[in-house]
């Protein structure tokens, strides 16, 4: 079933789409991951401007966020002190990344550089979870009690001035740190179309330190509001956002995301922290080789 | 057969005093609206070659006829990718005033064939002949090289088409070609141009305008993007929020 989308200004099938969003919103759904970083590699693949697969994902992200986000603050499972903090932090990276997105559009360099920030983060990311995970796969194969892992900030952040009291999150430190952790990935979501949820929730747990209660359901709430300024700065600045295309993949992420969260709860959480590890990596190392391979591409177009 | 006897039938007096022969092109369509569910259009460019004797004198060479396609005018930047440290990154670029954004060529015969050099550079006859107006005052190699680049790429996503023999004439006075128009086309005024030529000359030119745009929901949605951008970004976003509360409302319920 053929689609022409207004604004990519190309006809694509929209089983196709509608298949892409369901994968990932499945994922999504299971890993508590917004998916964005599978998104919009993807859609890069199947033919969509770059630009306008990255501006459109944000906003496919927005809605696999929000029943999450609606079912933590059910059982209070979101710091909202602490999500505003992040929130705050996130739209001025936004800001902030648009500008940096601007000018490596004018040298040129914006592709290598989203090149270059995924293979570094989902290398790394990918890694530690997969660590992490075989090491927690291995201690309850053998029957012991997984080790009990003291709940600390990192000592960089005890250093930082003006500490608050973050009740739910059970943090005495200073709003400066997840302002600066928002901040980060606010930038990364312009950048790249991704929510940041696999950045925030290691960042928040092991930097931060908080607990463990409220991390996902918090980090829900920051995506939410970012991504969705997120499109709105990519609506008004680089008008790439395909309403189309966003609506078909949030047609099939909605639905996936749903029995995501069903098909999680079967699963025991280590073995599903591994998948995502190794489709982490995939993904990572895929984007790697398309930088040291000869690309099919050696010129590439731009309407100046 | 019939039409071409027609056509002849009403002209032939104003034919007596000419010695060239006369060209009357017509495509099949002057609009194309691109709906949701454009794919992509066939165009048929047809026509009939007037001799003043109504028929391909005896002992002369028939004409040639040489159909071109272009779509609006770009500027463009062209970058090349190098290897640096390991990766591939953009280095080096060129820019250019004058870029069709759609080029279709169609002859009776391969176009080297039928002229020479300076003709296809006046008349933009070819994919090596196109008039991309430079803005750097690079050297005339790498501005080729950058040339070629953008040949290829455009092919490849069956921008630019060259394709010889791909005009059909009958009997030496009616000819018909098809170009295939692509999904990922700009919108914007096209021309069809048609050429006779013959001894390496071009003896007669036509020009057609085709217009390509988009309609109904499609230019609704294009120009909203355009025009009234934070609007459109707040509904995409409503949409967004919308739909994953109504899934998560529904899943509650099952």
């Amino acid at each position: 079933m053929d689609l022409y989308l207004p604004v990519a200004n190309l006809s694509v099938n929209a089983l196709v789409i509608v298949l892409l969003g369901g994968g990932v919103g499945l994922l999504s759904g299971m890993f508590g991951v917004g998916g964005g970083f599978l998104t919009t590699p993807l859609l890069i693949v199947y033919g969509i401007p770059p630009t306008v697969a990255a501006a459109s994902s944000a906003s496919q992200v927005t809605g696999a966020s929000v029943s999450g986000v609606f079912a933590h603050v059910r059982r209070g499972g979101v710091d909202f002190k602490m999500g505003g903090v992040l929130v705050a932090g996130g739209i001025l990276g936004t800001f902030a990344g648009a500008w940096i997105f601007r000018r490596l559009q004018e040298l040129g360099q914006i592709d290598t550089v989203i090149a270059i920030i995924y293979v570094l983060m989902l290398g790394s990311i990918g890694g530690l979870m997969a660590k992490e995970s075989l090491v927690a796969i291995g201690l309850s194969r053998r029957g012991e009690p997984p080790r009990a892992r003291k709940r600390r900030h990192h000592p960089l952040v005890a250093y930082l001035p003006f500490r608050t009291r973050f009740y739910a999150s059970g943090l005495y430190i200073s709003p400066l740190a997840p302002l600066l952790l928002g901040f980060a990935t606010g930038m990364l979501t312009i950048l790249l179309g991704i929510g940041g949820g696999f950045i925030l929730v290691p960042a928040m747990i092991y930097l931060i330190g908080m607990a463990t209660g409220v991390v996902v359901g918090t980090s829900l709430f920051q995506t939410l509001f970012v991504t969705a300024v997120a499109t709105m700065v990519h609506a008004t600045t680089t008008r790439a956002v395909d309403i189309v295309l966003a609506g078909l993949l949030l047609v099939g992420s909605v639905v996936g995301a749903q029995v995501g969260a069903r098909l999680a709860t079967k699963v025991k959480p280590e073995y599903l922290r591994l998948a995502l590890a190794l489709m982490v990596l995939a993904v990572g190392v895929r984007i790697l080789l398309g930088l040291v391979w000869r690309p099919e591409d050696i010129f590439t177009v731009t309407i100046s | 057969m019939k039409v071409a006897a027609l056509i002849l039938a009403l002209t032939s007096p104003l034919l007596l005093a000419q010695a060239k022969p006369v060209l009357v092109p017509d495509v099949s369509q002057r609009e194309i609206e691109i709906v949701y569910s454009f794919t992509g259009a066939d165009l048929l460019l047809f026509g009939a070659i007037l001799y003043p004797g109504g028929r391909v004198p005896a002992g002369e060479r028939p004409a040639d006829v040489v159909v071109v396609v272009k779509g609006p005018t770009e500027s463009i930047l062209i970058r090349e990718k190098e290897k640096v440290a390991g990766i591939w990154v953009n280095a080096d670029h060129a820019r250019y005033r004058s870029a069709p954004s759609f080029y279709a060529i169609a002859s009776s015969r391969p176009i080297g064939e039928l002229v020479d050099d300076r003709t296809r550079a006046i008349y933009e006859l070819g994919l090596d002949s196109l008039q991309l107006s430079p803005v750097s005052t690079a050297p005339a190699e790498e501005q080729a090289r950058f040339g070629r680049g953008l040949v290829d790429l455009k092919s490849r996503a069956g921008l630019y088409v060259e394709a010889p023999h791909a005009v059909e004439i009958t009997d030496g006075v009616l000819y018909r070609a098809r170009v295939t128009i692509p999904a990922r086309v700009p919108v914007g005024r096209f021309t069809a141009e048609t050429f006779l030529i013959r001894d390496g000359r071009v003896l007669a030119a036509a020009v057609r305008d085709i217009d390509i745009r988009k309609s109904g929901f499609e230019r609704f949605v294009a120009r909203a993007a355009e025009r009234s951008s934070i609007l459109y970004g707040l509904t995409a976003v409503a949409l967004s929020v919308g739909l994953g509360w109504f899934a998560g409302w529904v899943a509650r319920r099952l």
